[in-house]
């Protein structure tokens, strides 16, 4: 339940947008472009712009561009048609792509993972900052379900990728946090528990397509309990990471 | 070993600066010069950030849950989602309703299993989504809205009945595009765990109908 406030809280900062955007004016260089409907390869094509008509840029969702035609027809064209576009100097206009070369260059980068915490059922989401190529910060929060207690994690890590620019990229992390411990209902009554924790982690990034990627990872925790002992616990987890 | 290499690179030119001299060869000068001369080709990069991108979406939403053996109560809540290609959309959900009472309790009259707060049913869950068969609505012969089926996997947790349970739920829904950046949405979910709040462990699924209008920014 504590996990929600954190994700919006990172979405909506992610998605606050940096200035008022200009409107761009391109003159289509391709014979003609397709005007669709929606956002959508699947939507229908209701218009067609010839050569050399200028069209206004007005927003992007996904791969597709909403354009505007003189005469104020406006539809969503695919990113590729509009990468033919001219510029009133007749310069080709590049509309920025989520390929290879961004996932080399990304610096923000979310996801959520899903995996085997101890014995019980993990879920947990991060955000992260690239700051140098190899070097990320990640702050994340595990809810780790299982039959006999409830633990939340919330916790800091320097991730090191030696080789961030492969496709499926190996790192290594080191991080600390803190876990809560929540027996459940069902058990006699015992005491909430809140202990400061380690982990090292070794795992990998898959580049999939576009800002996709796969990511799983181990984890090896060190829980600093008030016992005589601490507590030793491993982490597997797996899912979807996307960088922007 | 470059400087050697250069060595060998000025060989031709410093023949054709002799050739020149001596006034022999001098055409095939010319249409070196001319290569070099390179068109300039000034590529403009439009950055996402050049043009209003419009990823992410906010949803609220209201309807009805069905909670196994506790009757069919009121939810609403609300979600924040992100498209990362035309095909898939990741989104965060949080939800809220309350549990009725088992036939048992009301059978029985005043046997209450759970307290007043335990009976608070709340979940998250975190969904990956999938936009399948794309098309139009047709609102008799004046308007054609876009529309779009799409299919729910995720995973996420479930408090009720006192504990916070591992909760699965997958389920689809039917989005019509109102305009550029409004869309109603029209879901059946269904949340499965792992409950033994009756007294024996079993699968409870809890069926969600929804309405919901999102907006993308």
């Amino acid at each position: 339940m504590r996990l929600l406030p954190v994700l919006v809280v990172t979405l909506l900062l992610a998605a606050i947008p940096a200035q008022a955007k200009e409107r761009l004016f391109v003159e289509v260089a391709d014979p003609y472009i397709e005007l669709h409907t929606a956002p959508g390869r699947g939507f229908p094509i209701f218009h067609v712009i010839a050569r050399g008509e200028p069209v206004t840029l007005l927003k992007r969702r996904t791969d597709w561009i909403k354009v505007e035609d003189e005469r104020g027809r406006s539809g969503w064209v695919q990113r590729d048609q509009i990468r033919r576009t001219e510029d009133e100097f007749g310069r080709r206009l590049e509309v920025a792509d989520a390929n290879r070369e961004q996932y080399r260059r990304y610096r923000w980068e979310m996801g959520v993972l899903g995996g085997d915490f101890a014995g019980a059922d993990g879920i947990g989401v991060y955000g992260a900052w690239r700051f140098t190529p190899n070097l990320t910060l990640q702050l994340g929060v595990t809810q780790a379900l299982g039959e006999f207690s409830e633990n939340a994690l919330a916790e800091v890590g320097l991730i090191h990728s030696p080789v961030p620019e492969w496709r499926i990229s190996p790192y290594f992390g080191l991080g600390t946090g803190v876990i809560r411990t929540d027996p459940a209902a069902t058990l006699v009554r015992t005491e909430d528990r809140l202990d400061q924790t380690a982990h090292v982690a070794a795992g990998v990034r898959v580049h999939l397509t576009r800002q996709l990627m796969f990511r799983a990872e181990y984890r090896d925790y060190v829980v600093f309990t008030s016992r005589n002992d601490n507590e030793e616990l491993q982490l597997w987890q797996a899912g979807i990471a996307f960088f922007f | 070993m470059a400087g050697r290499h250069r060595l060998l690179l000025l060989i031709p030119a410093r023949l054709a600066a002799l050739g020149a001299l001596l006034g022999i060869g001098a055409p095939a000068l010319a249409a070196e010069d001319e290569a070099l001369v390179r068109p300039e080709v000034e590529r403009r990069e439009i950055r996402s950030a050049d043009i209003d991108t419009e990823n992410f979406e906010i949803t609220v939403f209201g309807g009805g849950l069905a909670i196994q053996d506790f009757g069919f109560s009121g939810l609403y809540g609300a979600r924040v989602g992100y498209h990362v290609i035309e095909d898939l959309f990741v989104e965060a959900t949080y939800g809220m309703a309350e549990g009725g009472e088992t036939s048992f309790e009301e059978l029985s009259g005043s046997a209450q299993l759970l307290t007043d707060d335990e009976r608070q049913f709340r979940y998250y869950d975190l969904r990956l989504g999938w936009n399948v068969f794309p098309g139009e609505a047709f609102f008799w012969n004046r308007r054609a809205l876009a529309s779009a089926f799409y299919l729910t996997a995720g995973v996420g947790g479930t408090e009720f009945g006192g504990d916070t349970r591992f909760t699965v739920s997958f389920g689809g829904g039917y989005r019509v595009l109102l305009n550029d950046w409004l869309s109603l949405r029209f879901e059946a979910q269904d949340h499965v765990f792992e409950s033994e709040i009756l007294g024996e462990r079993e699968t409870v699924h809890n069926l969600e109908l929804s309405a919901s209008l999102s907006a993308f920014f």
